[in-house]
């Protein structure tokens, strides 16, 4: 890995780990200090305020900020500081009977649904489901409309139904708490439901359960001095921050300011409310997230891409030299694929052999340019025939995927949409390579050849069906076939057959060997399996935490492995360690 | 995808004798009753037994919810107590106004939405935060005060468009769509935010599936993997998304009629509930159930359409 990427890569990651600290510390905590000052404010109302909230002063009607009124006077004449402090207390005893209520009932419900199970879920869940249809403010209105502008009856009614999806949520984590070794353990000595719902559920709940109060009161702000707004709460001359704003709406024109910070007041705890609970929940995450595997970080830059012209043997394919891919980690960039080189050639069968996590599978989708956002080639490049692909820009790649490489994946099942058909799949990939005229008709045959070409049967049928609808080794043969709609000159598989049954793994095998001897296309087969490269291949290499630690032609690493690692791999293979042990036997299966 | 629907169709049912249930035993709650406050206190207490008599009052709780249950099925939701209009009269005659802001609010926060949502995920982090502070702001912000500040910039301070009014459509098109477009607007803010940000966080993971790699390797544009096979995995979740957005926009039709001035349910049941007119009360809410209803019976539909694993089930 060259040192300026390696020094860049830090540089990202510290300025991102700044960037953390800020969002996810600094942030929740100036937001709380703004949650505590104003609602200590607004408790003391009667001690801070400098004017009582309805005393009038027509002379002195929608004045402008001034030493004697700070934020200036409503159309009456009142102090607008003085009935901000005052108006609170209607607004946040409102938000903290809401939010008890919410955070009781809610909480009750979902421990008791979700650790209980059985019939108690089953009721409950269905209450929970008609609560969740009822449209609350509806409720609210009727209640208001019956009791007389009783806004703590409303806001008792929002908490109630509000808590149908604390309750869900809860209920979703007790499931999974239920079956924690520590539950366990305390069911085991004997501890009464009761006692272990208290005592070692709500705690390991009390994060959540935080988090969802510290939203659900932005919520019930927005919806206290709402109904305040609509003249529905707090009964006027009385000050509230929702009526201060339908008052300061008939003075637009007149006083801007008055609108500005009767509404502003409510915005402002709206949002610390709001990033408060965004806040604890990224706590949270962080808390639970395995120390290391942090969120990936991208690497700013690609290697400085040697221009080294390809040395001219005509039979060489493919050239990969001291090739080198890194991933930004949040623990700093970790290099995959160590300098590694080697060489295909036309038309023959090249083994990338080596267990999980030693780089194979990277090494081959980046030759294509398929690496997820935080990785990259941070070394060394690759070339097909004289071209360089790697690295590469996404526009020089597109002319190389499909057309001069093709790609199959590992896992059929995952690998094509789900969503369109595989005649609408296949006829895309054929129209977009355009290798036959643009005709629907010529599309369409060329299509059913490739399908045929896999030697699938019925391809029409096939043509109509959904992924869904066919199993896994048809799936990979539908595979082959896009890959092969650009009649490419190589083909990358990635484990092909790993995720197969054992009697497919054979016939998809049968397949590539044919397509290689039909086309002269070479093929690069990613494997762990010693078993399928003493099959088909005929030269491999073997990597071992992203380095290559054998090459050379199949027949030499299984007789005459030399790197301690190969030999270890061909003794954990049975039948091959048979093999090699009686060189007289054809290993050809 | 028919059993969807039927199983949707049958939870309904308990659902608005749920609705109409609270509201009708909170309305025995009542002090007072509605035949004292309909007279006067002049009337003499023969056209009192009357009157009680001829709404049912004189019966038990059960047997005027059974009566009112029974006069739904034919249609009738009951009088107002003030007007002594045909509450159907009064849903049926508001609930377009309602409809064309609903309905152009959704239209606009789905189509804003995920051409932001799309943009952000493909290009960039920069606006990725920018919808993460915009979204944000866009559903902590009381809309009710959106919407004046609305008012205060686009109609005081820029005349550009009407305060408050509303037009009907057959009266003049174009006045119509004016007095519209800032309660239209006021009402997607929210909305916005939130489908832009599902519709960016359903993308990226999208845009990390095996299939899409295949199709990147198969040398399609990425214009075709974005737009027909990466928004098409990710139509669940929003329309999900689109569906919740619409159901909260119901409730938010009440401050955006109230502060504009439009002539629709949500302004109608504000007033009714200052008059304690609960007929009306009741049967605005119920008009808000059936939408949700309706609204939840189209995102299964869209489920269906969407993933032909249901569909062929």
């Amino acid at each position: 890995m060259t040192v300026p990427t390696t020094t860049e890569a830090l540089a990202v990651q510290s300025r991102s780990s700044w960037t953390r600290t800020v969002r996810h510390r600094i942030i929740p905590a100036i937001a709380l200090t703004v949650i505590v000052l104003v609602t200590a404010s607004v408790s003391v109302a009667p001690l801070l305020a400098p004017y009582p909230p309805l005393k009038q002063d027509l002379l002195n009607s929608l004045a402008g900020p001034s030493g004697a009124h700070l934020l200036g006077t409503d159309d009456l004449g009142r102090d607008i500081l003085s009935r901000l402090l005052w108006g609170g207390q209607p607004a946040l005893s409102g938000v903290a009977v809401a939010t008890s209520v919410f955070a009781v009932v809610g909480m009750t419900l979902g421990i008791l649904a979700g650790y209980l199970g059985a019939w108690t879920d089953r009721v409950i869940s269905a209450v929970l489901d008609i609560m969740l249809s009822v449209p609350g403010i509806i409720l609210i209105l009727a209640v208001l409309a019956i009791f007389n502008q009783n806004v703590f009856a409303a806001m008792f009614v929002l908490g109630l139904f509000a808590a149908a999806n604390l309750a869900r949520v809860i209920r979703g984590l007790c499931l999974a708490l239920r079956e924690e070794l520590f539950v366990d353990a305390a069911r085991v000595s004997g501890l009464t439901p009761f006692r272990i719902m208290s005592r070692h559920i709500l705690p390991a709940l009390t994060g959540q359960l935080l988090i969802q109060m510290s939203l659900f009161a932005g919520i019930a702000l927005g919806v206290q001095t709402g109904l305040g707004f609509l003249g529905l709460a707090t009964p006027a001359p009385n000050p509230s921050w929702g009526g201060m704003v339908g008052e300061a709406s008939q003075v637009i024109e007149q006083h801007p300011l008055f609108l500005l910070v009767s509404g502003g007041i409510i915005g402002i705890m709206s949002v610390a409310f709001g990033l408060l609970g965004d806040g604890l929940r990224d706590l949270e995450s962080d808390r639970r997230r395995i120390a290391g595997s942090g969120r990936p970080i991208p690497l700013s830059a690609l290697a400085s891409a040697e221009s080294d012209p390809h040395p001219a043997d005509p039979s060489v394919l493919l050239t990969v030299r001291d090739y080198s891919v890194a991933f930004g980690t949040s623990s700093g960039p970790r290099t995959v694929v160590d300098s590694i080189s080697f060489t295909v050639k036309e038309g023959e069968i090249f083994g990338l052999v080596g267990e999980s996590g030693s780089g194979k599978t990277v090494t081959a989708q980046s030759l294509l340019g398929l690496l997820s956002e935080n990785g990259g080639i941070v070394g060394g490049a690759a070339w097909l025939g004289s071209q360089r692909i790697s690295p590469a820009t996404d526009q020089e790649l597109r002319k190389v995927r499909g057309r001069e490489i093709g790609f199959v994946a590992q896992e059929p099942m995952v690998a094509l949409d789900p969503h369109y058909t595989i005649g609408s799949q296949l006829t895309e990939v054929v129209r977009t390579i355009g290798e036959v005229s643009s005709g629907t008709g010529a599309i369409r045959a060329r299509s059913l050849d490739l399908l045929r070409s896999v030697h699938l049967p019925a391809p029409e049928n096939i043509m109509r069906r959904y992924p869904h609808e066919l199993s896994g080794g048809m799936l990979q043969r539908v595979a082959i076939a896009l890959a092969l709609a650009g009649s490419p000159r190589l083909l990358i598989a990635d484990e092909p057959t790993t995720a197969l049954d054992v009697t497919v793994q054979a016939g998809i095998l049968d397949l590539l060997r044919s397509l290689r001897d039909e086309r002269g296309m070479a093929i690069i087969l990613v494997t762990h399996d010693l078993g399928v490269v003493a099959d088909i291949c005929d030269r491999a290499i073997v990597m071992q935490r992203g380095r290559i630690v054998e090459e050379g032609a199949v027949e030499a690493i299984f007789y005459a492995a030399k790197d301690p690692y190969t030999q270890q791999l061909l003794a954990s293979t049975p039948n091959i360690a048979r093999d090699a042990a009686d060189p007289g036997r054809d290993t050809d299966g | 995808m028919l059993r969807i629907i039927v199983r949707r169709l049958l939870l309904s049912i308990p659902l608005l004798i749920v609705v109409s249930g609270i509201t009708f035993i909170l309305e025995s709650f009542v002090p007072g009753d509605p035949a004292r406050s309909l007279l006067g206190v002049n009337a003499t207490p023969e056209q009192y037994d009357a009157l009680r008599q001829s709404l049912h009052l004189d019966e038990p709780l059960v047997q005027q919810y059974w009566l009112y249950l029974q006069g739904l099925f034919h249609g009738d939701l009951g009088r107002s107590i003030f007007t002594n209009e045909e509450v159907v009269t009064t849903v049926a005659g508001r609930l377009p106004v309602t409809l064309s802001l609903v309905v152009g609010a959704t239209l606009v926060a789905t189509v804003v939405g995920v051409l932001f949502g799309v943009y952000s995920a493909t290009r960039g982090r920069i606006s990725r935060r920018i919808i993460d502070v915009v979204s944000l702001f866009g559903s902590a912000l009381p809309n009710f005060w959106v919407a004046l500040a609305l008012i205060a910039i686009f109609a005081v301070a820029l005349p550009l468009l009407p305060a408050t009014g509303y037009v009907p459509f057959e009266d003049s098109p174009q006045l119509w769509l004016s007095s519209l477009v800032l309660p239209v607007v006021a009402l997607a803010i929210g909305g916005v935010a939130l489908i832009a940000k599902v519709t960016r966080d359903s993308m990226l993971s999208t845009l990390g599936l095996d299939y899409i790699r295949t199709l990147r390797a198969s040398g399609v544009s990425r214009r075709s993997i974005i737009w027909r096979h990466a928004l098409r995995n990710s139509g669940l979740a929003v329309s999900t998304t689109i569906g919740l957005t619409l159901i909260n926009f119901v409730p938010g039709t009440i401050f955006a009629e109230t502060i504009f001035v439009l002539p629709g349910l949500g302004s109608a049941v504000v007033t009714a509930t200052n008059l304690h007119d609960i007929p009306v009360v009741q049967g605005i809410g119920l008009t808000f159930t059936l939408i949700v209803i309706i609204v939840n019976l189209l995102v299964d539909v869209a489920y269906g359409l969407l993933n032909p694993k249901v569909r062929s089930s």
